[in-house]
């Protein structure tokens, strides 16, 4: 019966073969073009972006009648008054000091507290209180950032900082570098929490056999064995603050100077953008095509983060795996 | 009974001594003359409900090598695992029963963990080194018992190298990192790193099961080494492996301890009949 049954295998097997190997060619190929060709659109896409902002970019620099304008100007003025004054002023470097300020203020917010509270979360709470608290997190990522921003302006400048300083107006730096930072934590959060659980039982075991306590394993095993990811974790969110545009062109003010004071206004890269695009700037202006110059500043400063991040990552990745 | 809930004082007051030195005049004495290192009484086991460990009674001699066999399942490393309390990491583990370390309950809810894993080190099925250099492998154990001065580290780190019969192999790349090592290296360092703490017991769970057999040998040679300083329980599947290091055998099945004993004894004139088939290689 065993052989019965074998034999009618065989000539199912016999039957069935090249009529299904051609038509399971066919489709692998099909499939394979499909994909092949999303993956040229993104790129595509991709560059194209890149292509009109440096295109445009290159006709801020080379306008008519503007023989101010220059890339040394521009990158090393400290000066930004492109709306105000007889003579407008291009130097980005009051844009970057008001996205650096309102960044490392987010970053000081939501690092710190986004690594605890991985590290809570992944090695220290029980298993159900886990599941909610991630929830929670997750709640948070998917709140609209202009919520965000009205939170600055209606909770965190009026209850938080106001009360602390008189110095602080309506719109301040600290309020938006906050509000961001609760913004990017839950990247932070679960992004980590990622790397961390990620980490082998086994070394949890080994430290636990050493005489570790919970906390001797968090601090001296878990985390530096994840310092990949984690440090992984924190440039995506740096990058992502950097980018932030509601946020900051709600409560960030509209002051355009070089400043480290927290309580002050600023403007940041993405807020002067949204100011240009959204207000009565004519489109053949030369306010109207600095932002595209800003735009890809902008570019360039998230793209050197990421392959420092890229670096980095490596050369750890070296010494941990 | 007042238990002490810390069993010794911390490392620190006593400076490092040398592991081939700490007891230099003690012969081996036969199995008879030896005290019970560990001792069980009435020992069950369960994870939830499930009962993985049945009405256990044995005595583990001190500084003998003691091997648990029997096959998959049957309860051994789960044993293993109560002597140092790794159980403890498990969710619904517990047992009941008596379960002793030199007089002392190992059961006791108030017992200081991170002190009795301070004197009962552990070896792993799988070579666990920490993704640091060779040197801070070693050192982990050390450092969390608070010592810092990098001349003590460095007499540990050489002496915990040499126990191990490692320290030649490594020590011109102390500081690189420890995961560029073999399989056999690796265990080996994870044996460092557990004789660097001072313990005065080790527990090892399966530790040539991922080596090939070279390394094997190694590890087996380096086991027959320590057991002048240590007293060492070893889970093995492998029954050549147990009659080779061990002084004394317990075979376990479903749970049960079917036999305990001399391992020359065991091996050649089992007294019971699943011994005998599971020794044999009947079965298992």
């Amino acid at each position: 019966m065993i052989a019965a049954a074998a034999r009618t295998a065989a000539e199912i097997a016999q039957r069935g073969t090249p009529c299904s190997l051609l038509v399971r060619r066919r489709f692998e190929g099909s499939i394979r073009a499909v994909l092949w060709l999303l993956t040229c659109l993104s790129v595509v896409t991709t560059a194209a972006i890149i292509v009109v902002l440096a295109v445009e970019t290159y006709r801020f620099f080379t306008a008519q009648g503007h023989p101010e304008i220059s890339v040394w100007s521009f990158f090393s003025g400290t000066e930004w008054s492109p709306l105000l004054g007889a003579q407008p002023l291009f130097g980005v470097l009051p844009l970057v000091a008001g996205t650096l300020l309102v960044t490392t203020i987010a970053g000081v917010v939501a690092l710190p507290m986004g690594l605890m509270t991985a590290v809570y979360l992944s090695e220290y709470a029980p298993p159900r209180r886990r599941v909610a608290l991630k929830a929670a997190l997750e709640v948070l990522a998917g709140v609209p950032t202009v919520v965000y921003g009205f939170f600055a302006v209606t909770f965190i400048t009026p209850m938080l900082l106001q009360p602390l300083s008189s110095s602080f107006g309506t719109y301040s730096a600290m309020s938006a570098g906050i509000a961001v930072g609760i913004m990017i934590l839950p990247i932070v959060c679960s992004l980590c929490e990622d790397a961390l659980r990620a980490v082998p039982q086994s070394l949890r075991d080994g430290a636990y056999a050493l005489g570790s306590t919970k906390f001797d394993v968090s601090a001296k095993v878990v985390v530096p064995a994840a310092l990949s990811g984690i440090v992984a974790a924190f440039l995506l969110a740096l990058t992502r603050a950097i980018g932030e545009t509601m946020i900051v062109a709600l409560a960030a003010g509209g002051l355009a100077h070089m400043t480290a004071d927290p309580s002050s206004q600023v403007q940041t890269m993405t807020a002067y953008m949204v100011q240009i695009f959204l207000g009565d700037a004519p489109a053949a202006g030369i306010e109207y095509k600095s932002s595209y110059a800003v735009a890809f500043t902008l570019f360039l400063i998230t793209f050197a983060l990421t392959w420092i991040g890229a670096i980095v990552l490596r050369r750890y990745r070296e010494e941990y795996e | 009974m007042m238990i002490p809930t810390t069993l010794r004082p911390p490392i620190d007051h006593a400076p490092p001594t040398s592991i081939d030195q700490r007891r230099p005049d003690e012969a081996r004495l036969p199995a008879a003359a030896h005290p019970s290192a560990i001792s069980m009484r009435g020992f069950n086991s369960w994870y939830g409900d499930h009962q993985v460990l049945h009405a256990l009674d044995l005595e583990i001699a001190t500084r003998q090598v003691c091997a648990f066999i029997g096959p998959s399942g049957c309860g051994k490393s789960t044993l293993l695992r109560w002597i140092n309390r790794m159980n403890d990491t498990i969710p619904g583990a517990r047992a009941a029963g008596t379960l002793s370390l030199h007089g002392i309950d190992l059961l006791d809810r108030s017992l200081d963990v991170v002190d009795l894993r301070r004197r009962v080190g552990m070896v792993f099925q799988k070579p666990n080194p920490f993704p640091k250099s060779i040197f801070d492998n070693v050192a982990f154990g050390p450092r969390l018992h608070r010592v810092y001065a990098r001349t003590d580290l460095e007499e540990l780190v050489e002496q915990s190298l040499r126990a191990s019969a490692l320290w030649d192999e490594v020590k011109d790349r102390l500081d690189s990192s420890a995961l560029g090592l073999s399989g056999g290296q690796q265990q080996r360092l994870c044996i460092a790193r557990a004789v660097a703490i001072g313990p005065e017991m080790l527990l090892m769970d399966e530790p040539c099961s991922a080596l090939d057999p070279r390394s094997t040998a190694s590890i087996e040679q380096l086991i027959r080494e320590l057991r002048a300083s240590y007293t060492i329980v070893i889970v093995t599947h492998n029954m050549q492996q147990a009659s080779r290091v061990s002084d004394s055998t317990a075979f376990f099945y479903e749970g049960r301890l079917i036999e305990s004993g001399a391992t020359d004894l065991l091996f050649t004139n089992p007294k019971n009949r699943q011994t005998e088939d599971y020794v044999t290689g009947r079965f298992g």
